[in-house]
């Protein structure tokens, strides 16, 4: 039985037929065109298809798509709308990433630890991206990368994510 | 990438339309909280159902409260909703401690606690923590309500005391008699996400001013499992040099571990000794008011 749902991807409001069996990794890559959440173990393990989810990451390949009726996803598509974050910034200039396939993902969680956490301990940082594999980089360069983004201590400009 | 099976999919608005879909359908319906076992089961073929009743269309079932003694953990409540409720950190900080080492981020903002224990894998890290605090499970079925102790309900890997057409509502978790310390020890093969090759969530409180002390072991056994013979070798005894040693003699013989890709029979024997010890030490560090802080990994 198909379901008609509303929601919103990067700010824009659509309305899609799904099937209950649809997953929203497949739905925003193959309907939607967002191609940014990569399909990796499909189990949940790697974090490659993670989107925010009203705000919180979740697993893309673990939510079927008629849950997210009525809901808000944002991948990095939508994070970078208005030119890249400070977040993404420090990322490019410090090289982090090789392949880039766990890219989208991790910067999504590190958006997300720095929206609720600004001045990360590197053990935060360590512990937010801990459910997004990298086989190339060893983490360090993203690692560093996140925490030179966080704001100084005392500073009151954005732009983190 | 799609789901190979085909199923409905339903989201009813009241708990009484969730029980009258579970009625029609004679076991064929599944119920979908957070999806973080069910999306990847029904996706590995483990499981088919007919039917996926989603419950958080149903108001009222996401609260997390604290009233009269008791804490009250709503079907729908997330791990991540225990690490950010200030209740839950100040008053059962073990449930804090554990609920921040489950799986990671991207799984804690959906998996629920609820749907943890009814999911009953024999490492859910959820299950050891509420056997310590003697938590009640609350269903609504054909039979009208009742109460199972957590005590009572792992039956077995992946199964629980769940009666046909039932949901469990919330979970209802005692505050212990001050004073009161726990602790959650946890060892994965490495840092991040990993499920638990082993847990022990430790109790320790005053019983009529006598030290008392509540031991439960995860992932070692095929439920997760209280200690009855550490607790009550332990019962009226400080933690120290001496009633260590004895729990840990005790250790092997609560648990029954397998070897399997995680971890061996004999390495998950002898580390439960060495976590077991570790928490003793931290709980009763924290009933006097010391020890590392909650949240501090002990493996």
């Amino acid at each position: 039985m198909r379901h008609t749902i509303g929601l919103r991807v990067n700010g824009e409001a659509l309305v899609l037929e799904v099937e209950p069996m649809d997953v929203l990794l497949e739905t925003l890559r193959t309907k939607v065109g967002v191609k940014s959440p990569k399909a990796g173990c499909e189990r949940g393990d790697c974090g490659a298809c993670t989107v925010l989810l009203d705000g919180r990451t979740v697993r893309s390949c673990l939510v079927l798509s008629v849950e997210v009726d009525g809901h808000e996803v944002v991948t990095v598509e939508g994070l970078g709308r208005d030119g890249l974050t400070r977040l993404q910034q420090r990322l490019l200039e410090l090289s982090s990433f090789q392949c880039g396939y766990c890219a989208p993902g991790i910067v999504l969680a590190a958006a997300e630890l720095l929206d609720r956490t600004p001045h990360p301990t590197r053990h935060q940082v360590q512990e937010a991206i801990s459910g997004n594999l990298c086989r190339c980089t060893g983490y360090e360069s993203i690692i560093e990368a996140v925490l030179a983004a966080a704001e100084p201590a005392g500073a009151s400009t954005g732009g983190a994510g | 990438l799609t789901i190979a099976h085909e199923f409905a999919y339903l989201a009813p608005a009241t708990l009484d339309e969730a029980l009258a879909v579970l009625a029609g359908h004679d076991g064929g319906a599944r119920l979908l909280a957070g999806g973080t076992d069910l999306v990847a089961w029904m996706r590995d073929e483990a499981v088919a159902p007919e039917v996926v009743v989603d419950l958080k269309r149903i108001a009222g079932l996401d609260l997390l409260t604290y009233d009269e003694g008791h804490l009250h953990v709503g079907c729908l409540v997330t791990f991540t909703d225990l690490v950010a409720s200030a209740t839950v950190r100040a008053r059962f900080p073990l449930l804090w401690e554990m609920a921040g080492m489950v799986a990671s981020t991207g799984i804690r903002n959906r998996a629920t606690v609820a749907g943890n224990i009814c999911s009953a894998v024999p490492s859910c890290d959820a299950g050891p923590a509420l056997l310590v605090h003697c938590a009640e499970v609350h269903l609504v079925g054909p039979g009208g309500w009742r109460v199972v102790p957590v005590a009572e309900w792992f039956t077995g890997p992946r199964r629980t005391a769940i009666g046909p057409g039932e949901i469990v509502v919330d979970i209802t978790v005692p505050m212990p008699a001050d004073p009161h310390g726990t602790a959650f020890a946890r060892l994965t093969r490495y840092a991040g996400e990993d499920l638990a090759q082993a847990s022990v969530a430790v109790l320790a409180t005053t019983d009529h001013g006598e030290p008392a002390y509540r031991v439960a072991f995860g992932a070692v056994a095929a439920t997760p499992v209280r200690a009855p013979r550490i607790e009550a070798t332990l019962a009226g005894h400080p933690v120290d040099d001496e009633s260590v040693a004895a729990a840990r003699a005790l250790a092997a013989g609560e648990i029954h571990p397998i070897t399997d890709v995680r971890a061996t029979e004999r390495y998950r024997t002898r580390m439960c000794e060495v976590m077991l010890e570790r928490a003793l030490r931290a709980a009763a560090a924290r009933r006097s008011g010391g020890g590392p802080a909650y949240g501090t990994p002990l493996m």
